[in-house]
């Protein structure tokens, strides 16, 4: 059942980028480009101590966010994701202020400041929030699709998880009920290749963790997550399925991330030669050549969609420094309804 | 009568209908899936099997496979089911088959459920109710036996309620499915088969209230689900024999608690006895006690406070060492006769 590295050929990328048009093919390219400026900026004001705690930077992963998050109706469908999500929150909200005050912890925040980098969550748009427990977010899916089949709607969710959260037994509960209800799931591993230190080699005996949906008799198919078009494709067929009332599909896009797990993180288990590889294949300006190549975008067009990211930004920062912290007498509230 | 001393029992018109606290929880779950389609129930054979213990029996035959939803044996996605279809417009309810698995699903409740809405800035909203029955007295030994009650006290964003009687359970319940929290709703398995007055109509016993449900001048007890039973059976004989008059209040629902009842009675009586199950070491006994003593009640207090609890043990399989580990009528009025004739 499993399809290894299903990738789109010049055909189906020609057919894609006429779906998708013009518009939304460039909004996807300033999309990446505001996830790594945005975690650029984050990991620098960290450095600087205006933003405190710990986040994980998906520097590297971008495609795959976006391409995904596209694919679904955003807003009408549900997502839910995982602790490295600020390229998913950005991709599916596009409000770039609230995650940086989010960030900054302040009350104008997705979160009110509650919630942090890990915790991210826009709930007016079906965005049911970034987990900090590896596998946290699999068996939440099985009741959001549930759902969705009990009210008879054609809504779908997409539920992001990274390759470790794969081992998990959530993961095993959550696909196993997820199939024989047929809900409308769509499960998006994100292999970046490391649970923290340990790589997926040494986490388990299969070769992809898409094999894996033979386990639950559900399609399984694995991408490359650094090209966008493959990512966009595999969730849209997979959304398809959902909506079509025939169950769940696995989908894994193997990707990268450039950065350490989290701020404490001294990368000794990985070469410094294994980062600059995977740097090489960076999907940002490989979507951007595509685009070029099919006559979409010029490279001033490019320049400016990255001089647009680079300014919201610059404004989100400006945003959130001047947003008010949230005022301790409210700690108690949202407790409880 | 003051404001929270809510009344237990239904007025005397209604008395003549009798149901088990078992018809009543399943009176309870019909009449709240009649109400609202929102609600549905999802567990281990809850449907032709009709739950372990025979709650929801018939009501898949009413209300069909998928309000009646069986699942295969997996308790953390059953909680997470739960709280993924509140988080979307659902009100579930889930049955966790013995409150012992409970510990299977502990990430998705403690970590999931009970903070998704404060770590989203109070923008989400999680109403579901995970029904589960625990305790002793079965022949089930330790791991079909526990209390954990107080596990799930400790965790802001969760509700916990304990039902003593069949009018509570239906009343609590009810309130419960309509609450817009997590509710944790514990069952005792001894129970189910104990018969009160319940009226037909879908009355709610508000959450977060204790109730009187003794009144007595020489001692306090504060007793839990099944104990409640016991201090009441205990108090007919302390009556009778010593002339002794129990007051007793049950919290019913542990988190959040209304402890004026209790800080009220203390303040007459002078004397405290709490009574439960689950083990007394770090139990919910010593958050009672806690508060009495941080109360003005602590003031009229004429003797020690003492705790009855379940013993620093797993439950045995043994039926007299069963028994000895959790208390009983005989210790509920060996105790409360010391503490109220001073010799404590």
């Amino acid at each position: 059942m499993t399809q290894p590295a299903h990738q789109p050929d010049a055909a189906l990328q020609a057919a894609l980028l006429q779906t998708l048009g013009a518009e939304t093919a460039r909004e996807m390219l300033e999309t990446m480009w505001t996830i790594r400026i945005f975690e650029e900026k984050a990991k620098e004001l960290y450095a600087l101590g205006r933003i405190h705690g710990t986040m994980h930077l998906s520097i590297g992963q971008e495609a795959t966010a976006v391409g995904a998050s596209f694919a679904l109706r955003r807003g009408y469908d549900y997502l839910l994701n995982h602790h490295r999500g600020h390229g998913h929150c950005l991709s599916w909200s596009g409000d770039v202020d609230r995650t940086m005050a989010e960030f900054m912890g302040k009350e104008t925040g997705f979160c009110r400041g509650r919630g942090g980098s890990m915790h991210i969550a826009d709930v007016e748009r079906n965005n049911l929030g970034a987990n900090g427990i590896v596998g946290g977010g699999l068996p939440i899916a099985v009741g959001v699709g549930l759902s969705i089949q009990l009210r008879g709607t054609d809504q779908v969710v997409m539920v992001i998880f990274g390759d470790g959260a794969s081992n998990e037994g959530a993961f095993h509960e959550s696909l196993n009920m997820a199939s024989i209800w047929r809900l409308p799931v769509v499960y998006l591993c994100e292999n970046n290749q490391y649970g923290m230190s340990m790589p997926v080699a040494r986490a388990m005996n299969v070769e992809h963790i898409s094999q894996r949906a033979c386990a639950y008799g559900i399609p399984g198919v694995t991408v490359d997550g650094n090209d966008l078009l493959a990512v966009y494709d595999a969730v849209s067929q997979a959304a398809s399925r959902a909506r079509a009332g025939s169950g769940p599909t696995l989908v894994e896009a193997i990707t990268y991330r450039w950065e350490g797990h989290s701020k404490s993180d001294r990368q000794a288990y990985r070469t410094r030669d294994e980062v600059r590889e995977w740097q090489q294949r960076d999907p940002i300006p490989r979507f951007a050549q595509t685009l070029i190549a099919a006559g979409l975008l010029d490279e001033a067009e490019a320049a400016a969609l990255h001089d647009r990211a680079c300014a919201a930004v610059e404004a989100s920062v400006a945003f959130a420094e001047a947003s008010p912290e949230p005022a301790v007498e409210t700690l108690m509230e949202g407790v409880y309804a | 009568m003051p404001e929270t001393l809510v009344q237990t029992r239904p007025a005397e018109t209604q008395l003549t209908r009798e149901l088990t606290y078992m018809e009543a929880l399943r009176e309870a779950l019909a009449q709240a899936m009649e109400a609202d389609e929102r609600v549905f129930l999802i567990g281990e054979d809850v449907g032709v099997y009709g739950g372990a213990f025979g709650v929801s029996h018939g009501l898949i035959e009413r209300f069909g496979p998928e309000r009646v939803r069986d699942t295969p044996i997996s308790e953390a996605a059953i909680a997470g089911a739960c709280l993924g279809a509140a988080l979307a417009g659902m009100r579930p309810v889930g049955e966790i088959q013995f409150m012992d698995f409970v510990t299977l699903s502990m990430e998705q409740l403690v970590l999931q459920a009970a903070k998704v809405r404060f770590m989203f800035g109070g923008k989400a909203t999680v109403p579901f109710v995970l029904r589960m029955p625990g305790g002793a007295g079965t022949g089930a030994a330790a791991q079909h036996s526990e209390s954990l009650e107080n596990w799930f006290v400790h965790v802001p964003g969760l509700k916990v309620v304990m039902p003593s009687n069949p009018y509570d359970a239906k009343g609590l319940l009810l309130s419960a499915i309509e609450d817009d929290n997590p509710v944790i709703f514990v069952e005792h398995k001894l129970l189910y088969k104990v018969k009160g007055p319940v009226p037909e109509e879908m009355y709610r016993v508000p959450l977060g209230r204790s109730a009187v449900v003794r009144e007595g001048n020489d001692l306090t007890v504060v007793a839990t689900g099944l104990m409640v039973q016991r201090a009441l059976e205990a108090a007919e004989t302390l009556s009778r024999e010593d002339g002794i008059e129990l007051a007793i209040v049950d919290p019913r629902t542990l988190n959040p608690l209304d402890d004026e009842p209790i800080i009220a009675s203390v303040a007459r009586t002078g004397r405290l006895l709490v009574v439960h199950e689950a083990v007394g070491t770090g139990g919910y006994g010593g958050e009672i006690v806690a508060r009495v003593a941080a109360s003005e009640a602590f003031d009229y207090l004429d003797a020690p406070i003492r705790r009855l609890a379940g013993r620093d043990v797993p439950i045995p399989y043994n039926r007299e060492l069963e028994r000895a580990a959790i208390p009983q009528v005989e210790e509920i009025i060996a105790e409360a006769r010391a503490l109220a004739q001073g010799r404590v």
